[in-house]
């Protein structure tokens, strides 16, 4: 099946792999893939471990190598420079951020900005509240001056959720977002995707439990020994998850990435969805 | 005072206070990098630099310069490459400048080659008013280049795959840093020594770290230790009559030490002071909650209770609830960090 939103016309869809094969060094781990996310999609990537999953989202950004065929993100071929300068936003599979000299949850999400800003640009104000908003949609704002090291497991992925999120990006690739994330911070994760979607943000998500992000991920790709077994309605591929879809979410397929401040990520709002934690 | 006298202090605290500025600064993101040793190795590079300026007469720090910044592009350009390869090219290419610098300045005329030492280890007496030139060049261009890059560097030197994916300019960054490191080397070449140069960038930082929380305070307190140890130790070694850079370079350590000693003995008094703190608590045992009679007060992101004008704040360890001590009453708004957490 291809995107439900499709291509628009005059520009190809967000990703599009022709008979790609990805891997490491000269062993193919994704072999003679075919798939295309249309702008706006919001794709769940699913598969058991080892299948290849996080090899297709490192392909996608250039992380690891094409071996064959093509693999175009955002219009463009992977690996040809000059990369994605912030149009793309990723949260690697690695659980905790751990650098060997402190920095703060400001300092890490901040990160998230610079590939927008080019070279030589300073965070501005309008970039240093888009770091506060992120954090706040992963319910730290408490935490903002806090290094790092010093969270939690759960509460570092949720820094790395931010720093993606804090590139407002066009294409948002997430490598199992949720893992070791608390039920609230995952509703919580749910619903900013949800109203991050609503912009026309295509979203791709590695996981193994959709859990609350069911309600945003309508399309699954099942991939199975580094091929994809299944692509298809979300509902399909996990029997019992698919009983809540957002109907009501209108999709423009714009995808010139979103504002944070324009969505409903205020500090507040993202305390109530996490239950005032 | 009477150091200050001479000509070759000056130049010598002049060098020693820009070496202790510059070394930390960019040493902090080599950490970060787990590339500490980097500096290391292009000091190993640097002198075959130094020795071709002594064989061509020409100013050793020049050609020093030249030799580091080459070196800095090639490892980049390796390491980009491959990965164990990579490691061995390194290997070969910093035992290679050792062994270049060693073997071309054995040819150097006689009296010339007995210098050695003094660019491995440093020495006060060496310092050229041409050397101190060059190096206020070197220190605006570093400082400059850390305080317009430092945030892409502190990005990439984090999660180098993480800037790749985003579209971060990575190889470019990398091979900045690697040439800040080379510039670093080459200012560190009269007071602190081609050997001695990679611990003045380390070991502040080291430091710094032990007591920052974020990393642009790292950077400033490391700097801060530099300058204060590279300049002592400058005096110190004027005064004992000893090498430079290994004076300093064992005051930073002393630093290091005495700062790791402090914190273990404040964590484990404050630990005393919490089990003491959880005594008090033990003594009139109570289990507060709604309609305890004790009045609710909120501190922070928790409650407290109000007893006899001190607050006790509930909290779950292993061995089950206790009351910790947060203070007086009417002192307690701030939300204060909970210093007493085990
Ligand atoms: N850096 C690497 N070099 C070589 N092989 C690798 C590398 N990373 C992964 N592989 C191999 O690729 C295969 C797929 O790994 P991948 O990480 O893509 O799986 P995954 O679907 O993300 O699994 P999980 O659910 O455990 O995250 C595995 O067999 C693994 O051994
Ligand atoms: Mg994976
Ligand atoms: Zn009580
Ligand atoms: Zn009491
Ligand atoms: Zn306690
Ligand atoms: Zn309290």
């Amino acid at each position: 099946m291809t995107g439900t939103q499709g291509a628009g016309p005059g520009r190809g869809p967000a990703i599009r792999l022709r008979d790609a094969s990805i891997g490491y060094g000269d062993v193919s781990i994704v072999a003679h893939v075919d798939l295309t996310v249309g702008h706006g999609e919001a794709v769940a990537v699913l598969g058991s471990n080892g299948s290849g999953k996080t090899t297709l989202a490192r392909g996608l950004l250039g992380l690891a190598a094409v071996l064959d065929g093509e693999v175009e993100v955002l219009g463009a071929p992977v690996g040809r420079l000059p990369g994605p300068r912030g149009r793309v936003g990723y949260v690697p599979q690695r659980h905790t951020v751990s650098g060997a000299v402190p920095a703060t949850v400001r300092e890490v999400v901040g990160v998230g900005r610079l590939a927008r800003l080019g070279l030589f640009r300073r965070l501005g104000p309008g970039d240093r509240s888009v770091v506060a908003d992120a954090v706040a949609a992963v319910g730290l704002s408490d935490r903002m001056n806090d290094p790092v090291a010093s969270l939690s497991g759960g509460q570092q992925r949720r820094v790395l959720v931010a720093r993606a999120l804090a590139a407002e990006p066009e294409l948002l690739i997430m490598d199992e977002p949720t893992a070791g994330v608390d039920a609230a911070s995952q509703e919580a994760l749910a619903a900013v995707l949800a109203d991050v979607s609503a912009t026309g943000t295509t979203l791709a998500v590695v996981t193994h439990e959709t859990g609350p992000l069911a309600g945003v991920l309508r399309r699954a790709v099942v991939v199975d020994h580094g091929r994809i077994s299944y692509d298809g309605p979300l509902a399909g591929a996990e029997p019992g998850t698919g009983g809540h879809h957002h109907s009501d979410d209108p999709v423009e397929p714009e995808g010139r990435g979103y504002r944070l401040d324009q969505l409903r990520v205020t500090p507040d709002a993202a305390r109530a969805r996490l239950g005032g934690s | 005072m009477e150091i200050l006298e001479y000509g070759f202090m000056q130049r010598a605290l002049l060098a020693s206070l820009m070496v202790g500025l510059v070394a930390p600064a960019v040493g902090v993101f080599l950490v970060q990098r787990r590339l500490s040793l980097l500096g290391d190795g292009l000091g190993h590079v640097a002198l075959t630099g130094v020795a071709v300026g002594v064989l061509t007469a020409t100013a050793p720090v020049g050609t020093a310069l030249v030799a580091a910044v080459l070196g800095a592009v090639l490892i980049e350009l390796v390491r980009a490459r491959g990965r164990t390869s990579g490691d061995v090219a390194l290997a070969v290419l910093f035992y290679g400048g050792i062994a270049g610098g060693v073997v071309l300045l054995s040819l150097a005329p006689r009296g010339q080659a007995t210098n050695l030492d003094a660019y491995l280890f440093g020495a006060i007496t060496t310092t050229s008013t041409a050397d101190v030139t060059v190096f206020l060049v070197i220190t605006l261009i570093v400082l400059g280049v850390v305080a317009l890059l430092g945030r892409r560097l502190y990005a990439v030197s984090d999660d180098e795959e993480y800037a790749r994916a985003v579209g971060l300019p990575v190889l470019a960054l990398n091979m900045v840093l690697a040439t800040l490191v080379a510039c670093t080397v080459v200012l560190s070449m009269r007071v602190v020594g081609l050997l001695l140069i990679s611990a003045l960038m380390i070991v502040p930082s080291a430091v710094a770290q032990l007591v920052a929380r974020s990393f642009r305070t790292t950077v400033y307190l490391a700097c801060a230790i530099g300058v204060v140890v590279s300049v002592a130790g400058t005096t110190a070694s004027y005064y004992a009559g000893t090498p430079s850079g290994g004076t300093i370079v064992l005051l930073a350590i002393a630093l290091f030490l005495l700062v790791t000693a402090a914190l273990a003995v404040r964590d484990t008094s404050a630990r005393r002071r919490h089990r003491r703190r959880a005594d008090v608590h033990a003594a009139h045992p109570h289990e507060h909650g709604q309609g305890c009679g004790h009045v609710p007060v909120p501190h922070g992101d928790h409650v407290d209770y109000d007893h006899d004008g001190h607050l006790h704040a509930p909290h779950r360890t292993g061995a089950g609830l206790h009351y910790d001590e947060h203070g007086a009453h009417a002192v307690a708004t701030p939300p204060i960090e909970e210093a007493s957490r085990p």
